[in-house]
């Protein structure tokens, strides 16, 4: 795949009466793990919604170099799989009766289940550890492991872009690292991951950032980048700074109280 | 969270067919004298009853019932709340105010309203007062985003159609007598032409259910998701409304209002096993039919001669389980 996977031009959404993204020109490439990341109420959630046209929105969204308006819908679906954030309800599903809704763009109209969408199923649940509780219900299951299921939920789609608004929502610490190898492998494997995170270090793992501010796209640019990390300080009004720590960026919290 | 035991769903399934035969066979021995079975054999008198009286009232409430379990199973996936139930959303109390409308216009009796042309007329009519309060819902609550919107805008419609009927019944005394038999919910004035109305409507509303059982499967986890998943939620919402509508006043044009059938239908189904819609519409359709024709047995079975409408009875029992249900985790 070349070019980049989404391109937004002149990207307008309105909100009830307020619009909440002031056109946004951006283009996130292909193969790489893209990360969304700014102050509360920058429009990160909204921005993603909109990319993956789950929203209606103004300007011109194309994904894959085809208007995504112009997507036949089954086609789209099993081209890109989201992951929202804090999704409620199926308490009474069974844990893998929730990962098969994934292979629904890939079923035919009422038939069954086939030999595919079960190793889908059984190898999405492996990749997140949730296979051992595969016959219990949702609703049985603490917030970590239910954010698993979810997630292998949106694995079994088995798209090449993966989606994900605020992924690592209740995972512990280990998961989180599993989450991360789970993104690296799909990078590796030729994928495009894009996602919300407000979790600056976890974000800097990635491989781009785009910094949003108030509706904007205030930076985009490489996770390496000091200009990235000046940016990042920037629209936390320099209550954040980067550094560089065995071999990793983390984003600490400034509490000098003196600002930037 | 209880660990409830999994059982196959296809077990329930025969566990409700059994109990359908058996509740069947029940309701053909009940009279208005309570128990006695008649065997077709016993003289001219003895099949007509069984026939013409006992049969097509056994089989109405149980289809009946099985109607009202399908658009509460179907009104809970659409809009994703354990609570919803036709009679929340306003469209059972449509449903009674296009009937009582119709009614006014006939200025007829229900023992004159039994034949097919009068059937199918009510059942149009409550079809289309359903429609009316769904849309009306649906409108004031600005789609189906806000549950709690979407449930007080119900109520208000509710109360709005029910007030309607009761001017209809102030302005037209002459239906007074049939829409309060209506309005507290009956199995007494179902003939065979009722029961071919409920089962026609009940094959047609069942298979387009059937039909929509996986988008209402991509539902449960949402909206974004399920469109994220290909599901057209326009045409697919157009559906099954209409589906909930059609359910409820093809029900409520036979019967009157019962209450509670397609709210407890599908909670007991869910109680016993964890199925995705595919199941759960004909479980709840099992489960609601098995549940109307109990309530109608005992409710001709409890005070006879005398018979108690069996919507009062669905109600005080409904009721109960309610209660339990909020006792046992907070809404």
């Amino acid at each position: 795949m070349s070019g980049p996977v989404f391109v937004a031009q002149d990207l307008r959404v309105t909100l009830g009466a307020a619009e909440v993204l002031h056109g946004i020109d951006l283009a996130l490439p292909a193969a790489r793990w893209t990360c969304i990341v700014g102050p509360n109420g920058a429009g990160k959630t909204t921005l993603l919604k909109a990319l993956a046209h789950l929203l209606p929105h103004r300007g011109r969204v194309q994904f894959m170099g085809r208007d995504t308006a112009l997507w036949p819908r089954r086609e789209l679906a099993r081209q890109r799989a989201w992951l929202g954030q804090g999704e409620s309800g199926a308490a009474d599903l069974l844990a893998r009766d929730v990962v098969m809704l994934g292979r629904l763009p890939h079923q035919p109209w009422l038939a069954a289940a086939s030999t595919d969408d079960h190793a889908a199923v059984a190898a999405a649940m492996r990749q997140t550890q949730s296979w051992d509780w595969r016959n219990r219900a949702l609703g049985s299951l603490s917030g970590g492991e239910r954010q698993r299921v979810l997630l292998a939920r949106a694995l079994a789609v088995q798209a090449k872009v993966l989606l994900m608004d605020e992924p690592l929502a209740n995972l512990d610490p280990p998961h989180q690292s599993d989450w991360l190898r789970i993104v690296r492998d799909h990078v590796g494997a030729g994928g495009t991951v894009v996602s919300v995170l407000h979790e600056l270090t976890m974000a800097l793992h990635a491989d781009e950032l785009v910094i949003m501010a108030a509706g904007r796209v205030a930076h985009q640019g490489d996770c390496a980048d000091p200009a990235t990390h000046r940016a990042l300080a920037e629209v936390f009004g320099g209550r954040v700074a980067v550094h560089a720590l065995a071999g990793q960026w983390v984003a600490l919290p400034r509490i000098d109280g003196s600002g930037a | 969270m209880n660990a409830a035991p999994l059982r196959r769903p296809a077990a329930l399934a025969l566990v409700l067919l059994a109990l359908t035969a058996g509740l069947c066979l029940i309701g053909l021995a009940v009279g208005s004298a309570g128990w006695e079975p008649l065997r077709s054999g016993a003289g001219e008198a003895a099949a007509a009853i069984l026939w013409e009286i006992r049969l097509p009232r056994t089989l109405g409430a149980w289809f009946a019932g099985a109607l009202l379990g399908l658009a509460g199973a179907v009104a809970q996936g659409l809009f994703r709340n354990p609570l919803a139930d036709p009679y929340l959303l306003g469209s059972a109390t449509g449903a009674a105010f296009g009937v009582a409308a119709l009614l006014v216009v006939l200025g007829a009796s229900p023992a004159a309203a039994s034949g097919w042309g009068a059937r199918l007329g009510m059942t149009g009519a409550a079809f289309a007062g359903a429609v009316l309060a769904v849309l009306l819902t649906l409108g004031l609550a600005r789609g189906v985003q806000q549950t709690l919107r979407l449930l007080l805008a119900g109520v208000v419609v509710g109360m709005v159609f029910g007030a309607f009927a009761a001017l209809l019944m102030f302005w037209a005394p002459e239906i007074m007598r049939t829409m309060q038999a209506f309005l507290l919910g009956t199995t007494g004035f179902l003939g065979w032409p009722g029961v071919g109305v409920l089962a026609a409507v009940f094959g047609a509303t069942l298979a387009v259910a059937l039909a929509c059982s996986r988008a209402l499967d991509g539902l449960v986890l949402g909206e974004a998701t399920a469109a994220s998943l290909g599901v057209a939620l326009g045409p697919v919402r157009l559906l099954l409304v209409g589906v909930m509508a059609l359910a409820t006043g093809g029900a409520v044009a036979q019967v009157g209002l019962i209450a509670f059938i397609g709210l407890v239908a599908p909670h007991l189904v869910r109680a016993a096993v964890r199925p995705t819609h595919g199941w759960l519409l004909p479980l709840s359709a099992l489960a609601g039919g098995v549940l109307l024709l109990a309530a109608d047995v005992l409710a001709r079975f409890l005070l006879a001669p005398r018979e108690l409408p069996v919507g009062v009875l669905t109600a005080v029992l409904g009721g109960g389980y309610l209660l339990w249900l909020m006792h046992r985790r907070p809404l």
